[in-house]
Formats: C-alpha cells, structure tokens, sequence
C-alpha cells in the first residue's frame, strides 16, 4: 500500500469539486476525509517524505502519537461539517471547507516550520471564503480584517522560521523556548491563531458573519491547530499557564451580555481554549494528555453546538438571542442534540467533556497552582451561565409565542446525531481517546469525589442561573455592539488616522498660508521701493547728479584738510 | 439608544410562570442533596480547602456566578453600544 501525505488527500481532491456533477459530489467530498482517515491508519510512525530543498531539509510529514490524534480528528470534524452541509450547491464553500480542512490536517503533519507556514496560510486563505460566502457587506468587512490577521500570523511564523534557522541551522519542527527573537516571533504567530487574549478579536468578529456551514468548519481546526502548534513548540512554558488563565476567564463576560449566540459560542470556544492553553503550560504529561484530549472533546461539541445554532439560522434567519425562544415545540430534535452539546460543555458525568476537561484541572493542582486552579474551576462554574443554559433557554425555551418553524433538514440531524453520539459514547467509555494520548495515562475519571464535586459545581450553578433569570439580574437580551478589543483596530485607529490626517492637513494649510503671506509681503516690499513712486523707480536730473558730485567732492576736501 | 432598548428588554424579561417556580425548588432540592452526599464519603483533594465544609464546589459556584453575573451588569453599561455602532449594515 502506497502512503499519501495527510491532508493532501482533500486538497487535492477539492480541485475535482466543481466538474462534478451536483448529485455526485457530496458523497465524492464525504468519501475524502473517509479515506483520508483510512490513510492515517496505515501510515507508519516518524518522519516520511523527507527532502532537500537548496540547503534546506524539508521534513513535510511527521507521524507521531500527538499528530496523529489531531489527524484523526480533524477527519472526523471534516466528514461531519461535510455532511452538515450536504444542502449546499456552492462550490466554492464545498472547496473551500476541503482545502481549509486539508490544509489544518497537513499542518498537524509538517515536521518543520516551512511546511507548517505553508499549511498555515493555508488555513488562512481557504477559510476566509467560507466567511465571505455570506455575501454581505458584514461578511465581506469582517473577512477582510480576518485575512489581515490571519495572514499576519503567518508572515510572523515565516519571519520566526528565517531567524530560528540562521540561528541553529535546522527548520525542524520541535521544542523551542523564548530566549530568542526567532521563537518569539514563533509564539506570536500561534498566539494569534490560538486567540490569545487581545489578539482574539478576529474570531469573534469573523466567525459568527460566516455561513451557517461555514462556521461549523471554522469551529474545528484553525484554533486547534494552533493549539497543536503551542503543544509541539512550546509545551512547559510558564507563561502560556497565565496567558490560558486570562482567556478561560475574560471572555465569560463578553459571552454572557452578548445577544448573536453564534457569537456566544465563539467567546465560549475562546474560553476552552484557554483551559488547553494552560494544559500546554503545565507541561506534565498529565497535562499534555489534557490538552490533547480536550481538543478532541472540544471539537466534537463545539462542533455540535454550532451545527445545532446553525440549524436554528437556518430555519428562523436569525441567531439573536432577543428574538428567538420557544423553539423546543418546532425543532425537538434540534434542541435534544443541543443539549447534549451542553451538557457536553458544561463537563456533566458520562458526556465528553466529563472526561477531558478533569485531567488539565488535576494537572494543574497537582502542580500546585492554586490560583489558576480556582480560576479553571471559576471557568467551570460559569459555563452555565455563558453557554451551557444561556443558550439552550434563550434557543428554545424562553417564551416566544409568535415564533414557530419546522425542524431543521435531515442531513443536519445526521451530523449533529453522529456528533452527539460521539460526545456520549466517549464520555461513557473514555478508554479508547485515552489509548490514543500522546502518553501513557493512568487516570479514571469516574471517581466519587469528581463526580459529586462536578454535580455540586454545576447544580448550583445552574440554579444560580435560574434564580438570575427570575429575579432580573441575569442582563437581558437586548440588540446592541459590545465593544472589545477590536474596538481599537475598528474605530480608535480609523479615528486616530483620520485625526491625524486633519492635523497635517491643517500644519500644511498653516505652512502654506504663511508661505504666501509673506511673499505677498515680499512683493509689496519691492514693489512699494521699484514700483511707480518708489524710491528706487525713480528717474532724477542730471544737473541733481552734478550737484551730489559737487557736494561729495567739497566733503571729501574738507576731511583731507582736517 | 436608551429609549429604543427599553420594549425589546420587556420582551426578553424573565417570565414568572409556575412552572420555573417549581424549577427552582426541583434545583434548590438537587443542590440539597448533592451537599448531603459530601458527608457519606471519603473525599480525595488536592487542597485542604475543599474539605472543610460540605458542598465546598457547590458554595464557590453559586457565589462565583453570582458574583459574575452581578458584575456584568456593570460591565453593559461600559462596553455596550448601538447595535449599529460601527456602521456596517446589519443583514438579519
């Protein structure tokens, strides 16, 4: 059997989309990552396809334990996002899911920093279609800015690689830490894409304006491969525990006052990320097994929680919280499968996130950081009221007599059903994602003492949330723009920048209008001395002239006599 | 801006049915419980803290997200503008 650089498979077989007749190509495009993920399952472990390129050594696949879990998984993302979009006829989105998914499954694979860099802006440029698919001004705006961002990274990564190979002469893909230019840069570039507090606004502004579909894509795999990036370069760099702690903590906020629940689910996801971003901190195997782990259970109900707000979308048009509600009489299913994404979240005994999300919080008080342990279980706490029942009771359950709709299309019940399933059965039999850690692992999630805790944390957290919603307290949804960091980028430098063009429009209004006053000065300086009656215009007498002589002459002879 | 939120807040206000009362007390009894089952086991921590009273996860939730939620409501009134505030136009 001949083996095939991962990702590549969807890439490639994107190209063939378009020429495909239409009742063909979804089960053209959902055999790709079903045979790519065949792929991965016979290709060996280390470095393949190895070559030189002038002086460089390329390495552009490397099989190991943690690259192969993000494989797999990116696979199983691609193949449900596939079939959640089996009522799209675009092909542009259908490309442009493939390549982005390829591109995030290759990157997972480079073993140096060229072909990361190249997956990289992969990732970046296919993806940004799925935004712009919308076709909305909105859209349109909002891809831009993510492009910029996106792009940037990139350059950084590239600039990073550059100066990590003059300094060690290898573009190996491997351990790095911050002594060095080259690496910082590095860090920055995956800091960006792994939403870093403020430099997260490009996925709350960009993912909610991408189509229904789209979204589900964007869920799965650019944050996740950075977060597989910072876990290859950077595992057991203390400061990424700080870092992780901010961004399961600040977002919370923003999450709860915000009314586009896309959007909700967007600050949501930035918050998971911190609790893997603190799991690559740490460092430990534990640890690192964490963050492995709650990638995989993330994208799972991640991924369902945006397909079932997608089908939401899709049937009623809109996504905000102040206009929806009621909706469990008209999508049943829908909200089920939602729930179960919540509970999912909320790490509830037996659903998936039970099981991944315990093994970051025991690293980190094994390693005895107490603050950032009362911060995680804080985080844990809030999901409740952030997303664990903000959405499900805004969605379905406030009411809202005047709305009424059908149940979303069969295909979408499909995935989100297979999702769901997914997020059961691993949640209740962990044993075979724990195989496949990077490490070995010896833990059992199912404890006494984590499940009553886990019960007590989100019980009352739960009726936290109830009693908020009925006393008044909970804010309630209204339509309105909550300012955030990009803020700065999308009034303050326009602001700035425009004020600045007034300042130096007004020094060269200034500049020029002194200018010219005083060559108008000027001017009447000489012309008040040449002009018609000027001293210096003037025509005398000759016999004047003789007279002046005369008189120079006398004084002259005076001054030598004396 | 203040006079055009105020009918839409009216319209997501929470609503008092009998229903979600019993909800609460369904919850109010759950926690109960689950404080209860703290005392019939041997708890394994990590810090001492989490032993010292019963329900010790349940306590720090609930005034956490009290607390948080409280302090949101402050946080609206800084961060929160015009839905339309950066001038694009909205499409739903």
């Amino acid at each position: 059997m001949i083996e095939f650089p991962p990702g590549l498979i969807l890439i490639l077989g994107a190209l063939f989309v378009p020429i495909l007749p239409s009742y063909f190509r979804n089960a053209y495009m959902l055999a790709l990552p079903i045979l790519g993920f065949w792929g991965l399952l016979i290709l060996p472990e280390g470095i393949l396809f190895s070559f030189n390129f002038f002086d460089y050594t390329l390495a552009p696949v490397r099989v190991d334990k943690l690259s192969l879990l993000f494989g797999y998984i990116f696979h199983i993302a691609a193949a449900v996002s596939i079939i959640f979009a089996f009522h799209v006829k675009d092909p542009v989105q259908q490309m442009a899911g493939l390549i982005y998914a390829g591109a995030a499954i290759g990157g997972a694979f480079s073993g140096d920093l060229i072909t990361l860099f190249v997956y990289w802006e992969g990732t970046a440029i296919a993806s940004v279609f799925l935004i712009w698919s919308s076709k909305t001004e909105r859209s349109y705006r909002a891809g831009m800015r993510y492009l910029i961002i996106q792009v940037g990274s990139g350059v950084l990564l590239l600039a990073g690689a550059i100066l990590q190979f003059k300094k060690t002469g290898s573009l190996e893909f491997t351990k790095m830490d911050l002594s060095d230019l080259g690496p910082i840069l590095i860090f920055i570039a995956f800091g960006i894409k792994a939403a870093f507090p403020l430099l997260h606004n490009w996925l709350q502004d960009a993912y909610p304006e991408a189509t229904v579909t789209g979204t589900v894509f964007l869920s799965a795999f650019t944050t996740k491969l950075a977060v597989y990036a910072l876990a290859r370069g950077f595992a057991g760099t203390e400061i990424l525990i700080w870092i992780g702690a901010v961004m399961t903590a600040f977002p919370i906020f923003y999450a709860i006052i915000e009314n586009n629940l896309r959007r909700v689910l967007c600050y949501s996801l930035n918050i998971q990320l911190g609790f893997m971003i603190v799991g690559v901190g740490i460092g430990t195997e534990l640890a690192l097994n964490g963050t492995a782990a709650h990638a995989v259970s993330h994208i799972l109900y991640k991924a369902l929680l945006f397909m079932s707000m997608g089908a939401v979308l899709y049937q009623v048009g809109t996504i905000k919280a102040s206009e929806l509600g009621g909706l469990f009489k008209s999508m049943p299913y829908t909200a089920g499968l939602c729930i179960i994404g919540c509970a999912s979240i909320s790490a509830f005994p037996l659903f998936i996130g039970f099981i991944s999300k315990s093994l970051i919080i025991t690293a980190v008080a094994e390693q005895g950081y107490w603050v950032v342990w009362l911060v995680l279980l804080f985080a844990s706490a809030g999901v409740i009221q952030y997303s664990a029942m903000k959405i499900p009771y805004f969605t379905f359950f406030q009411k809202n007599p005047e709305l009424k709709t059908n149940e979303a299309p069969t295909n979408m019940l499909i995935a989100m059903g297979i999702v769901a399933f997914l997020c059961i059965a691993i949640g209740v039999y962990p044993k075979p994602l724990y195989t496949l850690l990077p490490y070995q692992l010896d833990y059992s999630p199912y404890t006494t003492t984590h499940i009553v805790t886990q019960i007590q944390l989100l019980l009352f957290s739960a009726l936290a949330f109830f009693l908020l919603i009925r006393t008044g307290i909970y804010p309630a949804m209204i339509r309105a723009t909550n300012l955030d960091f990009d803020w700065i980028y999308r009034h303050l430098l326009p602001v700035l920048i425009a004020g600045f063009r007034k300042l130096v429009t007004l020094i060269d209004r200034l500049i020029r209008d002194a200018f010219l006053s005083s060559l108008s000065q000027l001017l009447e300086l000489i012309f008040k001395h040449h002009g018609p009656g000027g001293l210096l215009a003037r025509t005398g007498l000759t016999g004047l002239m003789a007279l002046w002589v005369v008189i120079l002459l006398a004084l002259f002879l005076l001054i030598y006599f004396i | 801006m203040e006079q055009n939120q105020e009918p839409q807040e009216n319209k997501t206000r929470p609503d008092n049915s009998k229903t979600k009362a019993k909800l609460i007390w369904l919850m109010g009894f759950a926690c109960i419980l689950s404080v209860i089952t703290d005392l019939f086991y041997h708890k394994h921590v990590h810090y001492d803290a989490e032993d010292w009273i019963p329900g010790m996860y349940g306590w720090y939730s609930f005034i956490g997200c009290t607390a948080m939620v409280i302090v949101v409501n402050f946080l609206r009134k800084i961060v929160s503008r015009n839905e339309n505030y950066y001038n694009e136009a909205e499409d739903d």
